[in-house]
This record gives structure tokens, sequence and C-alpha cells, in this order.
């Protein structure tokens, strides 16, 4: 610790920081631009000069950039000295000097930095008499608009993309004053994190497309912290809602989960919840036609369907929340519960739980993956199924090589002179899947195989690491120097970390990487990272629920009347003539938020809420159970899933959901239920949840309109709607303070109006929440036991003639379900394909884009080729959740041929 | 006694006064331009509406009365998809008129806005839009922004240089 007086007053700081981290930190408002916490300091843009004195004495002093001076003990600054103050108001008046007049029509107005920048130094008008200089934009897709005019040369952005998320086609071009930001040609933006330029930019130049369709200010929108349900990682957001509809996501901090970014699939995959495919009616299927009903009439007809008498299975889902799914569980009993999970997903999601339960691993948090300094990537396309893994992992790759540049005591806080040393160099990342990923450039070795030769590398490694590890025989020489490369490195890293999942849907694969983690040894540091299919995977995994395969097999054997489909296209988990038969065969009753091909079948379909509509909790691959609280109150008879649940038993005069009326019931139930959520409900903010006695606002106090928003239906105003089930109110009234850390709506602060008020949440810039990262692990690995080693390890991947093993292929734009149907995601999402090697593509005599026809599950699939010159040869590879290619356990092998 | 008699005095004299109210309905009073009475919607001197859409005033409202969507044209011109005013809830105050960065909003000396029925005093967009400019003739919020739409390059604006070549390095 270090003391440094700032305007005379003392201030213990950590000297490894810069004076303007230290500054924010102690809640002293100090301007910046080209400074961000998670990017550090080049010194660009001057605004965050302060005087520094020699000592006491010193009545001169001298003005220096906070942003680029080390917190040195005993250090003396001044933010409020004159000339300071006189110099920051230069430099606010120079990049102000082209500025346009924007604001009224700027994205951005009302949320921009620059604005609160303008506004803290007291710069007013332009002194500048001459013209201003202008450029032209560029269109970047879907996802974001340019507008050039805006810029003030930060640099932010291209130092964002470039070196932070590894994206290549944004840079800073032409020289002088005439420096431009963008593509070298119109067209999207590549990188799958392009998104975050929107809270990067501190003013208007790349703004959220989405948003500029309905566009609503910050200070309209009713917020409320949200977590993100496109996948597995549960990312913290904030979801805005104005009018019914939703209208953005940004980015919530926590320090140990996403930080300060979002990957493009979960910033504007919202679309479906405004989709025309919601469900906002019951429907009832009557002489195949299906028509929408009251809910009354809906559940008197299900009252029939779950009556006493009658045979009830309830099949969950992994992208319900936890409370939804134990209502059904209660509801139908453990032993009638169905995990609803694709039977190959199902089971890796088990044997993931049961890995990182067990002994001698544990599994880190996001921001732990981001401080490793050795990666092994086995089976799983990170960047396309869990993208801000990929993003962690890109930082990962940069702490061998800063580690060795921060030797020559430059502080870590010293980008551009970090980078000058580092010099692109990476350290130890290696990634072996069937095809080539995103990652790879970032890869020190990559290794291509089958499945089950990568997890054969896997092995070898454990074995490498470890010599009681099995041995695995066979292996080629470059596998072999591959298997000594990849132990080397892991060998000689403080904190290595393994990453695999359920993406290549092999089993081996999931137990190689555990073999691994096992092997480094070293209990309880965070080694082993697992990666699922969807949002509640995890959670749905740890309420041990019954396997899918086995609710088909009860309902074909004739031993279900009722089935309850909760939240769950069927159709994507298992063949479309399973489907069929079970809608034959039982009486159905589904609950969805969106018209899927089950509701279409169901006998009756309720409309439940999205993650928007309705509160609950998720658990994420970490372990972490997250609450996300309901934004607005849907139109129509939209409800929440367990609320449905509770009226259906109800009306079925079924006892089971009597007194679990609200999520908080459900949670406490589960705690007790559930030995994996003991102590989850008593540290989730529930309903009776008050700060200072007070609810915490959705809406800031400056929301508009109250008064005339529904004039046009009735002049007379409605009643504001209550929230029984959270401690969120959904007006502007309440605790007009920062909430506690799980509860936090919005970033704002006095004078800070733009997403940067994060630093006024921080405990410490860069660090914690003030109150600790919200959200509770559930899943820790037994404190001691003996890990053992399985010695199950599979055969080489041998071709045969005119056979392919086909893998599932995941794309971030298209694979998940939900985000799948959001506008902007469907713009960037591909059509499907046979990705193929260019040898078996020469063999089977097709050309790329040519159609070949895979046979799978029964059922013949016409698909046109891709050559893809990274594709493992006798793999061929199928879009996951595109096109009509559904339900079908990957991996598995197929016949091709050339249609 | 000597007070009643110098009141009976007093209002002796004020029958010979001028009076200061006017027989209203029948006779109108003078109202100064600036009198803030109903709310108009102006047009900018093209004959466009002025409006964009940029809900300062319904931010500046106290009352919360004014509610609108911001949409844009394929020309890139931003608008107001709808603009609904609450009057019986608006209490005159002008601060939307004082927040509008584009002279769209203006109270006029119109105040005779009374009805039977409440739900007649919500008035759209199209209730309060009018053919002209109002108190501010000449002021275009286009031509000094740095937006591009149809009919204004980027570049075009008051006070604005013709757009950079990013390919040319020249000073």
């Amino acid at each position: 610790m270090a003391t440094i007086y700032v305007d005379d007053r003392p201030y213990e700081v950590d000297p490894a920081k810069n004076l303007l981290e230290e500054c924010l930190s102690k809640g002293l408002d100090l301007p910046y631009f080209c400074w961000h916490p998670a990017l550090g300091s080049v010194g660009a843009c001057r605004q965050c000069a302060v005087k520094q004195y020699r000592d006491e004495n010193d009545q001169r002093g001298r003005i220096v950039m906070a942003c680029m001076t080390p917190a040195m003990d005993g250090a003396r600054i001044s933010i409020r000295d004159k000339d300071a103050v006189q110099f920051r108001a230069g430099i606010i008046e120079l990049l102000m000097s082209n500025h346009p007049h924007d604001c009224p029509v700027c994205d951005e107005g009302g949320e921009c930095h620059l604005q609160d920048m303008t506004v803290m130094t007291g710069h007013n008008y332009r002194g500048y008499r001459f013209g201003k200089r202008t450029f032209t934009n560029q269109q970047l897709g879907p996802f974001i608009n340019h507008e050039m005019n805006r810029c003030i040369t930060c640099y932010r952005c291209v130092r964002y993309y470039r070196d932070y998320a590894g994206g290549k086609d944004l840079d800073a071009f032409a020289s002088h004053n005439h420096v431009y930001f963008g593509r070298h040609e119109d067209g999207a933006l590549e990188n799958e994190f392009s998104g975050n330029l929107v809270e990067i930019c501190p003013t208007g130049v790349f703004t959220d497309k989405t948003l500029k369709q309905h566009y609503t200010r910050k200070w309209d929108l009713q917020t409320a912290p949200s977590v993100c349900a496109h996948c597995s990682l549960g990312c913290n957001t904030i979801a805005g809602e104005r009018y019914g509809q939703l209208r953005r996501i940004l980015n919530r901090y926590n320090a140990q989960v996403n930080g300060y970014f979002l990957c493009d699939r979960g910033r504007f995959g919202y679309g479906f919840v405004n989709g025309d495919r919601r469900l906002r009616q019951p429907r009832l299927l009557q002489d195949g036609e299906s028509r929408p009903v009251s809910g009354a009439e809906a559940l008197k007809r299900t009252a029939l369907l779950l009556g006493r008498q009658s045979r009830v299975i309830g099949i969950g889902s992994p992208r319900a929340s936890v409370e939804a799914n134990f209502a059904l569980r209660t509801l139908v009993g453990s032993r009638n519960f169905f995990s609803g999970m694709a039977p190959g997903e199902e089971h890796l999601v088990a044997r993931m739980l049961h890995v990182l339960r067990g002994a001698g691993v544990r599994t880190p948090s996001l921001c732990e993956v981001e401080s490793a300094d050795a990666v092994l990537v086995l089976g799983e396309d990170v960047t396309q199924t869990a993208p801000l893994l990929a993003l962690a992992i890109r930082q990962a790759v940069k702490q061998a090589p800063r580690r060795q540049a921060m030797q020559l005591r430059i502080p870590r806080w010293d980008d551009a002179a970090l980078n000058e040393v580092m010099q692109q160099q990476k350290g130890p990342l290696y990634i072996a899947t069937p095809a080539g990923t995103r990652l790879d450039e970032a890869a020190t070795q990559c290794f291509r195989g089958a499945p089950d030769d990568v997890a054969r590398l896997g092995f070898a490694v454990a074995r490498a690491l470890d010599a009681t590890a099995p041995p695995v025989r066979g292996l080629s020489r470059e596998e072999r120097a591959a298997v000594q490369a990849i132990a080397g490195a892991l060998r000689k890293a403080e904190r290595p970390v393994v990453v695999s999942g359920s993406g290549c849907g092999s089993e081996a694969v999931v137990d190689a990487a555990a073999q691994v983690a096992r092997a480094l040894g070293g209990a309880g540091t965070a080694n082993l990272c697992f990666t699922a299919a969807e949002c509640n995977s995890f959670g749905l995994g740890l309420l041990n629920a019954m396997g899918t395969a086995e609710a088909f097999q009860r309902v074909a054997d004739g031993l279900v009347d009722t089935v309850v489909v909760l939240e769950n296209d069927l159709y994507r988990r298992v063949g479309r003539a399973s489907v069929e038969a079970m809608l034959a065969s039982a009486h159905v009753v589904a609950i969805d938020h969106s018209a899927t091909d089950t509701v279409a079948g169901a006998e009756v379909a309720f409309p439940s809420g999205t993650f928007a509509e309705t509160e609950g909790t998720m658990v994420n691959n970490e372990g972490r159970a997250q609450r996300f609280y309901q934004v607005f109150v849907p139109q129509g008879e939209v409800k929440p899933a367990w609320s449905w649940l509770g009226e259906l038993a109800q009306a079925a005069g079924r006892t089971e959901l009597t007194g679990l009326r609200s999520p908080d019931d459900l949670l406490a139930a589960l705690g007790r239920a559930v030995a994996a959520f003991e102590g989850l409900p008593e540290r989730v903010a529930g309903a009776s949840f008050r700060v200072n006695g007070e609810k915490v606002p959705r809406l800031s106090p400056r929301a508009s309109g109250r008064t005339a928003v529904s004039a046009n239906v009735n002049v007379h105003e409605p009643k504001p709607p209550e929230d029984p089930d959270s401690p969120l109110a959904f007006t502007m009234e309440g605790y007009p303070q920062q909430p506690p850390s799980p509860l936090i709506t919005r970033f704002w602060a006095p004078g800070w109006n733009s997403v940067q008020s994060l630093n006024k949440f921080q405990a410490e810039v860069g660090g914690a929440l003030a109150g600790g990262d919200p959200g509770m692990r559930l899943i820790e690995p037994v404190a001691n036991g003996a890990a053992a080693y399985t010695d199950e390890i599979p055969p080489a991947f041998r071709r045969r003639a005119g056979e392919f093993l086909v893998v599932p292929l995941h794309h971030i734009f298209g694979s998940d379900e939900q985000s799948a149907v959001a506008p902007a995601v469907a713009q960037r999402s591909p059509g499907p394909y046979a990705a193929l090697s260019p040898e078996d593509a020469q063999t089977l005599g097709v050309q790329d884009g040519e159609f070949v026809e895979i046979e799978l599950d029964g059922g013949m699939f016409q698909l046109p080729a891709l050559l893809m010159s990274s594709m493992t040869v006798g793999v061929l590879g199928v879009p996951v959740g595109i096109g009509s290619l559904r339900g079908v356990d990957l991996p598995a092998r197929s016949r091709c041929r050339r249609v | 006694m000597l007070s009643m008699l110098r009141t009976i005095w007093t209002v002796l004299l004020h029958l010979f006064r001028r009076p200061i109210t006017v027989q209203y309905p029948e006779e109108k009073p003078y109202l100064p331009p600036r009198y803030r009475g109903r709310i108009i919607l102006s047009r900018d001197p093209d004959g466009d509406e002025r409006c964009v859409g940029c809900y300062l005033c319904s931010a500046a409202c106290p009352v919360d009365c004014i509610a609108l969507q911001a949409g844009e044209r394929p020309d890139g011109r931003r608008y107001p998809e709808f603009f609904r005013i609450n009057f019986s809830r608006c209490i005159f105050c002008g601060l939307c008129e004082e927040a509008c960065p584009t002279y769209a909003i203006q109270l006029t000396p119109d105040f005779e806005l009374c009805d039977y029925n409440r739900q007649n005093l919500v008035y759209e967009k199209e209730d309060l839009l009018i053919n002209g400019p109002g108190k501010y003739p000449g002021y275009n919020f286009y031509r000094v922004a740095g937006l591009a739409v149809s009919g204004k390059e980027k570049g075009a604006s008051e006070n604005e240089d013709k757009p950079v070549d990013v390919k040319s390095l020249l000073p």
C-alpha cells in the first residue's frame, strides 16, 4: 500500500495502479477517454491531466497525465488546480471542434461519455470558427451503426477490437486529423464480440443498430438485472423494455463472469422476445386445428388430462429456469420427471457434473480462465458454443508474454509499452477439434482429428503429465510430439486450464479433459472448464431428472396418459418419428413462450414468459446459480411457466404445488429437496428483500410519459403493475441510491450517465462490484478423496469406405434456438451445409455447393457440400440447429453419396 | 367610523375608473406571442416536420404528459412515429419548448382548451402538427446537424467541410 495526496488529502492506494485508476477508485471525478479498465492506458487523449508536485513545498508543479503516472508512494497531485482544469477544458474544446451538432438524433445521447466529460470540464461554446471535418460512414452489418463524424480519435475501438477481441477487420486509416476508424470496405464486422464497441466507444460512432429500430433513451427504458439465456456461460446482462417490447441488452458487470463484455449473440439475440412467433394466448388442438382460447377454457380442458387417475409425466427443459423445472418435477413426482435434453447431451451433462463434483478438479470462473497461462481446448469450438470463454482464452494467451514483459518493470496498465515488448507473442494455447475454429489463429498448435482421436490426445497428455495414468497405444509420431509439447507447456504453467464440453458430443473427450485436469493435480487450483449446450443445462442436470429417451419409451409402452412439456421443442431433441409417436399416443400439454413445432402438435398449449417476462434462477457452466429478474409485464395471457403449472395443478385438484406460489417458495422447497441447492434460497434476494425499507425501482427517476403512454386508450392512468415476486418495483419509486450488487438495474451515477459510471459501482476499478459479485457457486469438488483415472480409452478413429462420421458444428449465430429467431442474428446465420475435407469431396466427386445426401437416424438429408480445408478426413460436419437436420444424436456414422 | 367613510369613498372613486376586465368571450384579450398556451409541433421552412424524436421534451415534462416513439425514415430523417400530449395533465410550464433542440415543440397563445370529456384532451401528432415554422421561421435542424439525410449528403451542412478522402495522405 502507498499513500498519495490528492488536493492535500491522503489516500491509501495500490502502487501497481496508475493515478487515474486510483482517483476513480476513491470516488474522485476525473475525466478520461482513451483509458479503459480492461484495455489499460496509452495516454492518447490527454484528458486526464492533473498537476503533480514534487513535495509539499513545491508550489509550481507540472501537468502530468494521470493514466500514465504510477500511483507512487508520497505522490502529491491536484485535480482542482487551475492550470489542470484549464488544460482539460482546452483538450475537450479541441476534441469537440469537429463534433457534429447531432445529440438530438444520436443514439448515444443521454448515455454518452463525451457528453458527461464535456459537462464535467465545463466546456460549452465552440470557439473554433472554421468548418467541421466530416467523413462518410460505412455499413457495418446488422449489429452496429457507424457515424464517423462523431469520432474523437481516442483509439479505444481498434484497441479493443484488434488487441483485446482479436478482430482483424477494423482499423485506423489515414493520418493527422483525418484518422478514420472502419473497415477496408463496407461489410459486417466479422468479430463475434463487435457489439462491445457500443459500450467501448465513448461517443456515438458505434451504436446498437437493433436499438435504433425501436429507439428509446436510456432514461426511458425499464431495466432489470438479467442473465443471458443463449449459452451456458450465464453472462450478466441488463435488459431494457419500453412500450411492452424488449429493446436492448447491455452488459451487467460481474467480475467473476463476463466482466465488461458480452458476445454478439447475447447482445443482439433478444429479438425473439418481441417476435411474431411468440405464443400470447393458450391454444387448443381440436380436429387437427389449433385455435386460441381463454386461459380458463384451456385450464378446464387440462384439468381432465391431469386428474388424479391419469398417469402424468413431465419433460423439463435446459432453457427453462430451475424454478420452473422444479415446479414440474414437484407436480409429476421425481420418478416421472424427465430432463428433456437430447439423450447424448444429457449423458454428457451428467458426466461433466460427475467430474466437477468429484475429487481433484475445480472449475474456474471466466475471470480465472482469463488469468490462465496455458490452455488446452479439447473438442470444443468455444467461439461458437461459449463465445465469451473464447474471449477469456484470448486474454489468457497474453498472460505468459505479459509476465515476461513485466519483468522489465513495465507496469501492467501501460498497454502501449507492454504491446511493444510482447510483439504479438502468444502464450501456450493448444486446440484439438474435428474442424478448424476461429480461435486457431491464437493457438500455439492445433490438432485435427475425429472426436475419438481428440480424446486419445487428451489421454496421452494426461499420461505424459503423470506416469500413473493409463497409457495410450498406437499414436503417430506427430501425435507423440504434440503430446510432449502440450504436456510440457501445461507442466510449466502456474495456472493451466483445460477447456472442453459437450460441443462435439463425445463422452471420451469429456473424460479425456477430466483426465488431463486430474493429472495436472494440485487439487484446489481451478483447471477444468466445461461448457454445456444451453443456459440452464447444469441447473437441470443438478435436478437428477430421468433420461429423455425413457420418457419416449414409457409413452411407447402405453404407460403414460398425459405428458407435460415445459419450454421445450422436442423436435430438436429426438427424431421426428419419436415425437410424432408421442403426440399421437399421449395427451401432450405444452408450456412455451414461442410457437414451436411441439406447441403446434400439443393438445393444449400455454404461453409462458421469456427470460425478460419471468423471474428465476439459472446455473451456468461454472455451477454459479444466478437470479434473473422480470423486466416487464407481458401482454396477453403470458404467465411464468411455474405459475401455469400451479394453476394446472389447482384446476386438476392436485395438491403437489399448493403453497408454492412464487419463485421464492419454489426455491425454498428446492433447497430442501435437492442437496445441491442447499443454502441457495438464503443467498437470493427474494421478494421480501428491501433496501432501507424500500423496493428497488426498475425505472430511472427521469422516466417519462407516465400520464400519456396509455392515454390514447384511456385518459385515466392505470395503477402501475405490482410485483409481488421480487424486490424490484415497476415504477420509478423506491430506493434512489445504489442497490446491492445482485439488484443493479442500471449503471448510472450523478454526472456519469454513460456505462462508464460502472466505476462508481465497483469496490475498486476493474475489481469486484461493491458488496461482492452476485451469484453462488453450487458445484464444488469434494474436499478429499483420490482422483481415479479412467482407462476407457477409445481406439483410434478408422474411416470406412463410403461412410462418414457426422459431427455437429456449432454457430454463434443460428445454433441457439432462441437467439436464432432474432432478426439481426438471423441475418448472420449460415444456411445448412455438409462440411467435407477437400480429399473426401474429391473421393465423392462433389464440388463446393453441390448436394450430397446423408442418412441419419433413418432419415435422408440432402445438404449442399461445403469444402473445408481444416476438416478431418473421414469426418463430415453439419451445422447444429440450422436447417431440417434436427433431433439427431451426433456424432454418428452415416453413408454419404453425391446426389 | 372614519374608516367606513374612507372605504365608501374609495369604492365611489372606483366607479369612475376604466375597467381592466374584458367581455370574454365576445371580446378577446391580447396575449403576447410568447404566451404559454396550447402546444403545437411545427414544421421546418422546407415543410417537413421538425420533431426528430429526441425524447428531451418528454424527459423535461414535470407531469410526464408527453409520450412519443422515435422512428427513422428510409432517407435517414428521424421523426416521431407517434407523439401524444395529454393536455388534461399539461401544466403549460413551457419546459418542453425550452428543452426542444429543433424548435419543433412550441407553446402558442391559444388557451381555450376546455372540454366536457377528458379523453378529448389527448392530442396525437395529427392534432399537434401545424403547417408552418411557428415562432422560429428560419431554422432547419438538418442543415446544422452532421447527419446525412436525402438531399443533404455528408459535409453539406452549414459550417462543414467536404468529407475526407480517407485514402489520401496529403496534409
